[in-house]
């Protein structure tokens, strides 16, 4: 091998990648392991600029080095319930470059062929100006050729729908989109349309090897993206971010292929098949297929669902100090309302409060809680809750009946218990917090009206069930000084 | 419309269906209040205080009864009350419909609508509306005060300069509404106190008033509350024996016995046997509650108090709500308005008597010359049956065909999946040059890598995985690198570009990774 340094450093760098994920198994072992990322990219990049990538060095530090000031501006300046938006719009960018990636190939493609035939015979000396790549590309067979143009063309397709599908996503995390699911007419025949479309313009781009083939499928790659995300909603955001990972990464692998680089490779499977399996995680916990998420918006409600009896019993931030001074065992769990409303902190202090007279205080988290895999923890994590209190839906449902209240803040679908009692619920079957079989319930909630889903909750109506109207943050608060 | 309130006419009812509060809650739904003059005296309302409130005193309860659309009274009307009732009237108060035939073909003739309190179901929607539970709370509580008044000594055990106080034993035997209310008094005033109840269901709620349940030596599968709309029903013959050696057992101990049992529609069970209150101590006190309904206690007189020979005080007073008069009043008024309020959704002034609704249909006995008693069952069960799902215990045998058979379903799928993956592997590599098949390889091991090592990453770090991966899938920076290079302009301003916006990227993604993985702290 030409650079065999170069390959040394991308195993090395490869093998650093997949520790780093491996690390992440554990809060302890994740700190380490972030840095075998670093250490791992670094090497990476170093090697690229040594080996096949030597031309403009000083330019591609400085790029790496300003984008890097960016990065380092926004990674510190980020608030932790704007963690979602974050990881979605730099997945756009990931997509972007990807596409741009897949444009240049095709642009040396043409170039070294126009080389070529310029100079009859594949002269090493003709080439050496275009780079490494090209030279790479000047060895390829006819067969190696089409193969090549598949994959650039899909690596540009997936690169251009995670782009949009990240912007838009962005979008709807920020609330600068309408997080519901919203689609022009036409609905999905509009996106089986521009995906037989990019089918058609890939077989005419094997065939011609022209660029308009190719611009008119990435056209048709963007809208896809845009138009598949805008017709998800706010609530399935955790398997939308977690798919454009995923995207993201088959993106990198599909331009690992066209470029021949192994490491692209290895990492893009790696992110891809981590994306993939959060993906899946986040639809078994809402108990739905990931093709029906995908395709948007929650069914209609599958005949008549159950009537709620009762009715919902507000109580002041009196009725619940009393009751959490009561109390010897206390479950909390948290949702988006929490993240809304900033409540993190107030929470954070509640549990302060309450452990430091003895009580137990714990954290349900829900898988899809929040808008994006993992954020209540982060976000308790921020507020300096010990993470060994902060226990997922599986170790502590049982836990439920011992439990004299639970609090839910800012919660809805993942408590409701017509999930497991009402068949004909659009959520039936979802695993859900089993919070009322705690002896008293109290909800914190903006009003009365139903959650994302717009189903009816239950848990509002039972008879252990008390309302906490109010803003999150403002109803702690105001509970905070009557706890002693 | 006008709702009008006369005076109780029975001897001692000291209680009145509308207080000044209430009245002001009614006017807000759009109904004039009418008050005979004197109605509340009893109860502590003077006519002052209802004029305050805007409530129009009528001199004579004939008058009033002309003059209202809607009358709320109390007590079970008299034939004379009855009969000033006029078609298109509404009556609301405790009817006992089950036990007053002529009470209803007495309003049926006149064409009157007559909604029983008493009848309203039992579930949460009706529960602000249940004057059966509000006076049967006062009941209890009063029970437990009328016990203490007639008790010789403290209920709380102390330790004095004087001597020693042991605590009083208080057994509550009936854990329902005044059951419990009972209970929370009992215990309060510092009383060891038990409780039985036929419902082992009411165990933990009797627990939780801080009272010690008391089981039976019981096999037989005791019964489910919630299957009667959540009153106790009659019990088998073995049960009731069971349950009176018990009482028998606890009888000598108890200072105080209140006896609360109740059946729907049938007399008071005899719980509390001639022998057991021989077998008390002197200076123990029984009150009955069910004195009205013949009582749970051989010996009680019902409205009097009785002192045995042996020194026993039987308690059989039946107005223990109108004992407290201004209590009992101010709830029964609510319960009333909360009634008015289901009957008058529009806040129109107007009765609409929604005959669909569970709760109106179950309260109404009579409704345009039609009895309609008793009502059908409300759609709507008191109480959740518990349903007891049997689990089926599994034979070693059993279980071990059924693992065998996941077993090689488990074989059979994994088979499946990796010969199809593999033909079409084969396939690929029958088309593809032998240079992609080596990228190719190393593809699907890196997948396989990535699928065992993600599944073990924890739940609450998957928000920094999302951030690390989307650091890492920056290596598409290698790529812009290597094409930097080419001469074309074209080619270098795109992967400049990409080579910036992976810049960020990485920068970006493992900084907050490191940001937010600093945050986990332990306890």
């Amino acid at each position: 091998m030409e650079f065999g340094f170069t390959t040394a450093a991308y195993v090395v760098a490869a093998v650093l990648f997949i520790l780093s994920l491996g690390g992440l198994s554990n809060q302890e072992s994740a700190k380490r392991a972030v840095w075998y990322g670093i250490v791992g990219m670094a090497l990476a990049v170093f090697a690229t600029l040594v080996g096949p990538g030597s031309g403009l060095w000083l330019l591609s530090i400085l790029l790496i080095v300003g984008g890097g000031l960016i990065g380092q501006y926004v990674a510190q300046r980020v608030q932790m319930t704007e963690m979602p938006q974050l990881v979605a719009a730099m997945h756009s960018l990931v997509g972007l470059a990807a596409v741009f990636v897949g444009f240049n190939a095709h642009f040396e493609i043409g170039n070294v062929a126009q080389v070529m035939a310029i100079a009859d015979t594949a002269k090493e000396a003709d080439l050496s100006d275009l780079g490494a790549f090209a030279k790479l590309i000047a060895k390829k067979t006819s067969a190696e050729l089409a193969i090549l143009h598949v994959e650039l063309f899909l690596g540009i397709f997936i690169g251009a729908i995670t782009f949009t599908g990240s912007v838009v996503a962005y979008g709807k995390l920020a609330g600068k989109v309408t997080s519901a699911a919203t689609k022009l007419p036409g609905g999905h025949a509009l996106n089986a349309g521009a995906a037989a479309l990019s089918f058609i313009c890939l077989i005419w781009y094997t065939n011609s090897g022209g660029f308009f083939p190719l611009f008119l499928m990435t056209l048709a790659a963007l809208f896809i993206g845009y138009h598949l995300i805008m017709g998800i909603g706010g609530a399935d955001m955790p398997v939308v971010v977690s798919m454009l990972n995923s995207y993201s990464g088959w993106a990198a692998a599909a331009i690992g292929f066209s470029l021949g680089n192994d490491l692209l490779i290895v990492v893009g499977a790696l992110v891809g098949s981590s994306g993939a399996i959060l993906s899946y995680i986040m639809c078994k916990a809402m108990n739905r297929h990931f093709v029906s998420v995908i395709l948007g918006g929650f069914g209609g409600p599958q005949g008549a669902q159950m009537e709620v009896e009762g009715e919902q019993v507000a109580i002041d931030a009196d009725g619940v100090a009393a009751a959490l001074n009561d109390a010897d065992s206390i479950i909390i769990i948290p949702g988006y309302g929490m993240a809304v409303a900033q409540a993190q902190q107030s929470v954070s202090e509640l549990v302060r409060k309450l452990r430091a007279k003895g009580k137990e205080v714990r954290f349900a988290i829900h898988p899809v809680a929040g808008r994006l895999p993992g954020h209540m923890n982060v976000l308790l994590a921020e507020a300096k809750v010990p993470y060994d209190i902060v226990l997922e839906m599986d170790e502590i449902n049982e836990d439920f009946p011992d439990t004299d209240v639970a609090i839910v803040i800012g919660s809805n679908d993942i408590v409701n218990p017509a999930a497991q009692e009402d068949p004909n619920s659009p959520i039936a079957g979802m695993p859900v917090l089993e919070c009322w079989k705690a002896k008293q319930v109290f909800v914190s909630k903006r009003g009365q009206g139903t959650g994302y889903s717009g189903i009816e909750n239950p848990l509002f109506f039972k008879e252990n069930t008390r309302m906490f109207y109010g803003d999150a943050k403002a109803s702690l608060d105001k509970l905070l000084p009557m706890i002693d | 419309m006008k709702i009008g309130t006369p005076k109780e006419i029975f001897d001692g009812e000291n209680r009145v269906a509308m207080t000044p509060d209430s009245a002001r809650q009614l006017q807000k739904l759009g109904y004039e209040c009418l008050i005979e003059k004197g109605a509340g005296a009893a109860a502590g309302f003077s006519d002052a205080l209802y004029k305050e409130a805007g409530v129009e005193v009528v001199k004579t309860a004939a008058s009033l009864w002309k003059a209202a659309d809607i009358v709320a009274k109390v007590r079970q009307p008299t034939e004379t009350e009855l009969k000033r009732l006029t078609k298109g009237k509404t009556l609301i108060s405790f009817f006992n419909p089950a036990g007053n035939e002529e009470g209803m073909e007495l309003a049926k003739s006149k064409g009157a609508n007559v909604i029983a309190m008493e009848m309203v179901p039992r579930i949460s929607r009706a529960q602000k509306m249940d004057a059966l539970s509000s006076m049967a709370n006062i009941a209890g509580y009063r029970a437990v005060i009328e016990a203490g008044n007639n008790f010789g000594r403290f209920f709380t055990g102390q330790v004095t300069a004087a001597g020693k106080v042991p605590p009083a034993k208080v057994l509550i035997v009936g854990a329902g509404v005044a059951g419990l209310a009972a209970i929370g008094t009992s215990t309060s005033l510092g009383a060891i106190t038990y409780a039985f109840d036929v419902r082992p269901e009411v165990a933990e709620q009797v627990e939780s008033m801080g009272a010690e349940f008391v089981y039976l030596d019981f096999e037989e599968e005791q019964q489910d509350g919630a299957a009667t709309g959540g009153y106790a029903s009659v019990q088998s013959e073995e049960f009731r024996n069971a349950q009176l050696a018990k009482f028998r057992e606890l009888a000598p101990e108890m200072d105080i016995v209140i006896t609360t049992a109740l059946i729907p529609n049938r007399p008071a069970p005899k719980l509390w046997l001639e022998d057991m209150v021989k077998s008390m101590k002197p200076g123990s006190v029984i009150v009955d509650l069910a004195a009205e309904r013949g009582g749970n206690v051989e010996g009680t007189v019902p409205d009097e108090k009785v002192i045995t020979s042996n020194g026993v005080t039987i308690i059989g007073y039946t107005d223990f709500p109108s004992r407290m008069a201004a209590q009992s009043s101010s709830l029964y008024a609510t319960n009333i308005r909360h009634m008015m309020t289901d009957l008058t959704p529009d806040k129109d002034g107007k009765v609409n008597h929604d005959m669909e609704d569970d709760v109106i249909r179950g309260a109404t006995v009579t409704y345009e010359g039609e009895i309609t008693f008793p009502p059908p069952p409300p759609k709507v069960q008191a109480i959740a049956a518990q349903t007891k799902p049997e689990v089926k215990e599994l034979t070693p045998e059993e279980k071990k065909a059924q693992e065998l058979a996941a077993f090689k379903a488990q074989t059979k799928q994994q088979f499946t999946l990796l010969g199809v993956g593999g033909a079409l592997m084969l396939l690929v590599g029958l088309v593809a040059p032998a240079s992609f098949m080596q990228h190719f390889i190393v593809f699907v091991l890196a997948i396989f890598v990535g699928f065992q090592v993600i599944w073990n990453v924890s739940h609450s770090l998957h928000t920094p995985l999302m951030a690390i991966t989307n650091a890492i899938s920056s290596i598409i920076i290698v790529g812009a690198l290597m094409q930097i290079g080419s001469g074309s302009f074209m080619v270098i301003l795109l992967a400049a570009l990409s080579v910036f916006m992976a810049g960020i990227n990485i920068f970006g993604g493992f900084l907050v990774t490191r940001r937010m993985l600093a945050m986990f702290q332990k306890s």
